[in-house]
């Protein structure tokens, strides 16, 4: 069985959706979705074991060989993404039960989970797969589920929310597409490794431009770069928590994934960094996309807006490290890809626990909490350190690697302005310490309790998390070091 | 023609007359894609883009209204990414091999293995089918989950508990409408049994000529669709269940999928059929013959999920989404 864990990675929480509709009972479906989750993430992390010591795998789909079937290809790259989205989606997965309970009308839960094991299965799709076509239907797969899942949020604003993403989903997955069917016609081929070769000897002609340039604006709509980022906000607010945190540490992750698939893998750097203007452009959008988003994050008055356009500014942080193409660079890219995951996860948890208690996420019901619920509260202020780079959490070790990427490609400033973007995080997040725990509690709100034990062992799974790989950085490091050679053609 | 109709749909205030339009614009497209040899696209074309989804747009605007809100604001910046995406992709043809050249490397590199040889790899006359349903089994697989994920959406979103003064006042609303189409559903009733009919011969004779799942599927649904229309939706809830629905188009999936998991069993990889029987040819027609079985069901149950939650929502309009943000 063990030559088969690719596609049972992606088959098993596919075939377990349609499978809940047949079980009804909604504990029985969580009970469910959750062991079939559990099992990805132990497929996740017995590829990413194999990957590491014996190199790529390679399967073919139908038993056709590559260009002709489709294929999967786990390198150490998606190996490493593979294991970021289902363990997330496991332990995210933990406190749905509890959480949903208060958020989605009953006969809505079943219907929930198969969505969320869709989308799951959509997004270890698009990550494990080596062939263009076979990306865009598991994109559809995910983001379709996406768009019902966030409409489910209890807020009647979430749908307006979800159709926003929607439209904008659906014009980024359309580019994708026309950029994908460019490349079919020029090469007749639409195996990514089978289109690395192929594609050079077209390279200068003005459809393979186009389809590059098509290409590069759908993934970037899809990863909320900035100034893309419009429907992530709303979208990430109203949905029900536990589809924020699963997708705040995943969705964008998936689509930064297909960013350095397609770039690196595929066009190739001299490509894509010669022939067009791609490094200034992201540099400059990412750290203008860090400062505004940081800047806006500041003045929300929802914590989830807070966190959402925190999101964004954290991409910002990962273009930059993308667009540094060296392989210090995308090993802090790469890092913070995960880091991030943890931190962010976390953070849409706890306040999932604070929505499940208060039912509100607005920042001035957050008064006097940090006594009502201190080991939420303590998650949350964690969490925040971590966003900061505090020394000792995940968040100062991603902001290391970067800044060190940096000054190692000589650019100071943009070294500089790293940090600056920091203080910025500084300042959000203790907006809602000072709420929490420097200002009274509101009258009559002296009955609430600490969140249950099935939002506290989730979240503090990721905190831990996040405080363990701050202080043993040899496992991710050394993962994510080993991505990036692989990506960059070097053999450790 | 298409780009007449384009605009004409754009410039339309009417809703009716645009649900009609883009019906036409689908049956034109259709025709455009035979014309340029695609028949399995195109048969697609016409009964989803002409067929299924007018009729769920019409079903859409008896529920809401015929006329758009007038919008104030101009659109000025969308105006300009349109230019410049459409500009994009007019400088992207400029270098694009000339249309039907037998140079173009879409007929060099990986079809000739698909033309010359699919007849002794899997023995389907019908490369498309063959393409589809078993080099890129997997694709497909992922197409039928797209669109089960569609279904499961729309019943997340839109389904309501119905209470039965409901059901009864849809009831008595559909009889005062239904006795003034006499004729239509005398026609319908004989016409109903052909199309399904057809919709099966669609579904199995994919192997030979253009058809398959996907366009069975819609055809079949599409027979409900009329019956649903004629004869009211308290008739048709007695001979459809929505769970038992649900269940089809789940099961449409887990069919698809067991063929794949069946290879697995066998040692062979995913979707590899030659496992299905001793000659790998046979096993190659039974792995596209049961495939295809799954992606009619799921189709067409998807669907009648869809078309059912649609039509089925009450005439009181939920209050407007707030758009404040």
């Amino acid at each position: 069985m063990l030559i088969h864990l690719p596609v049972l990675q992606v088959i098993i929480p596919l075939l377990a959706a349609p499978l809940c509709l047949f079980l009804t009972k909604p504990r029985l479906v969580w009970l469910f979705a959750l062991i079939v989750s559990g099992l990805a993430f132990l497929i996740s992390g017995l590829l990413l074991q194999q990957v590491m010591t014996s190199g790529t795998i390679i399967y073919d789909l139908g038993g056709w060989d590559a260009p002709w079937g489709i294929e999967y290809r786990i390198d150490r790259l998606n190996a490493f993404l593979l294991l970021i989205i289902s363990s997330i989606s496991t332990i995210v997965l933990i406190a749905a039960d509890t959480s949903i309970r208060k958020e989605i009308p009953a006969d809505h839960h079943v219907l929930f989970y198969i969505l969320y094991l869709l989308s799951l299965a959509g997004m270890l799709g698009i990550v494990a797969t080596g062939d263009a076509f076979n990306v865009f239907v598991f994109l559809e797969i995910s983001s379709l589920s996406a768009y019902a899942l966030i409409a489910l949020g209890k807020d009647r604003r979430a749908l307006w929310a979800s159709y926003q993403y929607l439209i904008m989903g659906t014009i980024g997955a359309t580019f994708i597409l026309i950029g994908i069917g460019l490349m079919y016609q020029m090469t007749g081929t639409l195996n990514m490794e089978d289109l690395s070769k192929r594609l050079p000897e077209v390279s200068q002609t003005r459809t393979v431009f186009t389809a590059f340039a098509f290409l590069i604006v759908g993934i970037c709509l899809k990863l909320a770069m900035f100034p893309l980022h419009l429907w992530l906000p709303n979208a990430y607010a109203y949905a029900p928590s536990i589809v924020t945190a699963f997708f705040a540490a995943t969705a964008t992750k998936v689509a930064i994934y297909l960013l350095i698939r397609f770039t690196i893998t595929v066009f190739g750097l001299s490509f894509s960094f010669t022939h067009f203007p791609l490094q200034l452009l992201f540099v400059v959008l990412g750290l203008v996309g860090i400062f505004v988003a940081s800047t806006v994050a500041i003045y929300q008055t929802n914590v989830k807006h807070l966190f959402a356009y925190s999101s964004i500014a954290q991409i910002g942080y990962m273009i930059v490290g993308f667009s540094m193409t060296t392989m210090a660079g995308m090993t802090a890219t790469l890092l913070h890809l995960f880091n991030h995951a943890l931190m962010k996860s976390a953070l849409f948890l706890a306040l999932g626990a604070v929505m499940y208690r208060i039912g509100t996420t607005k920042l001035t019901h957050f008064q006097g909490l940090g006594r009502q619920m201190p080991l939420t509260l303590a998650a949350i202020v964690i969490g925040g350190l971590s966003l900061i780079g505090v020394p000792l959490t995940v968040g100062f070790v991603s902001k290391w690697y970067l800044v060190m990427a940096a000054i190692e490609n000589g650019w100071w400033p943009v070294a500089a302005l790293i940090l600056l973007g920091s203080l910025l995080a500084v300042v959000y997040v203790w907006r809602i310490v000072e709420m929490a725990y420097f200002k009274p509690a509101l009258a009559g709100t002296e009955t609430i309790k600490e969140a249950p034990l099935s939002f506290l062992i989730p979240i503090w799974t990721l905190i831990l998390a996040n405080i363990y790989f701050g202080i043993d950085t040899r496992l991710s490091v050394q993962v994510a070091q080993a991505a990036s050679m692989s990506l960059f053609g070097v053999t450790p | 023609m298409l780009v007449g109709v384009a605009f004409a749909i754009i410039w339309m205030k009417d809703l009716l007359s645009i649900s009609m339009l883009s019906g036409i614009y689908g049956l034109l497209s259709a025709s455009f894609f035979v014309a340029m040899d695609a028949v399995d696209v195109a048969f697609t074309e016409a009964s989803v883009g002409a067929g299924v989804s007018t009729l769920l747009m019409l079903v859409a605007i008896t529920m809401t209204g015929r006329s758009e809100h007038p919008v104030r604001h101009k659109p000025l910046l969308a105006l300009a990414v349109v230019f410049v995406t459409g500009s994009l992709l007019v400088y992207g043809t400029w270098d694009m091999p000339y249309f039907g050249s037998a140079e173009a490397p879409i007929h060099q590199h990986v079809a000739p293995r698909y033309i010359n040889d699919s007849m002794q790899e899997i023995g389907v006359p019908n490369i498309v089918t063959s393409v589809l349903a078993s080099y890129r089994a997997f694709d497909t697989f992922g197409e039928v989950v797209v669109i089960f994920t569609a279904g499961i959406g729309v019943l997340a979103l839109l389904s309501v508990v119905r209470r039965q003064e409901d059901i009864e006042k849809i009831d008595s609303f559909n009889n005062s409408m239904h006795e003034q189409h006499l004729v239509l559903r005398i026609v319908a009733k004989m016409l109903i049994p052909f199309i399904m009919l057809f919709a099966f011969y669609v579904q199995f004779h994919g192997d030979f000529g253009p058809g398959g799942g996907f366009q069975a599927g819609v055809i079949f649904a599409a027979a409900i669709f009329l019956y649903t229309m004629l004869f009211g939706m308290s008739t048709a809830y007695r001979v459809i269940n929505q769970s038992f629905m649900q269940i089809l188009a789940a099961s449409g999936v887990l069919l698809y999928g067991s063929v794949g998991v069946i290879s697995l069993l066998n040692g062979k990889e995913f979707f590899d059929y030659s496992v299905l029987s001793s000659n790998p040819v046979t096993g190659q027609h039974w792995g596209i013959f049961l495939v295809e079985l799954g992606v009619g069901l799921t189709v067409a149950s998807v669907m009648v999920i869809i078309f059912f939650n649609f039509a089925g929502r009450s005439e009181n309009s939920p209050p407007p989404v707030s758009k404040d943000s």
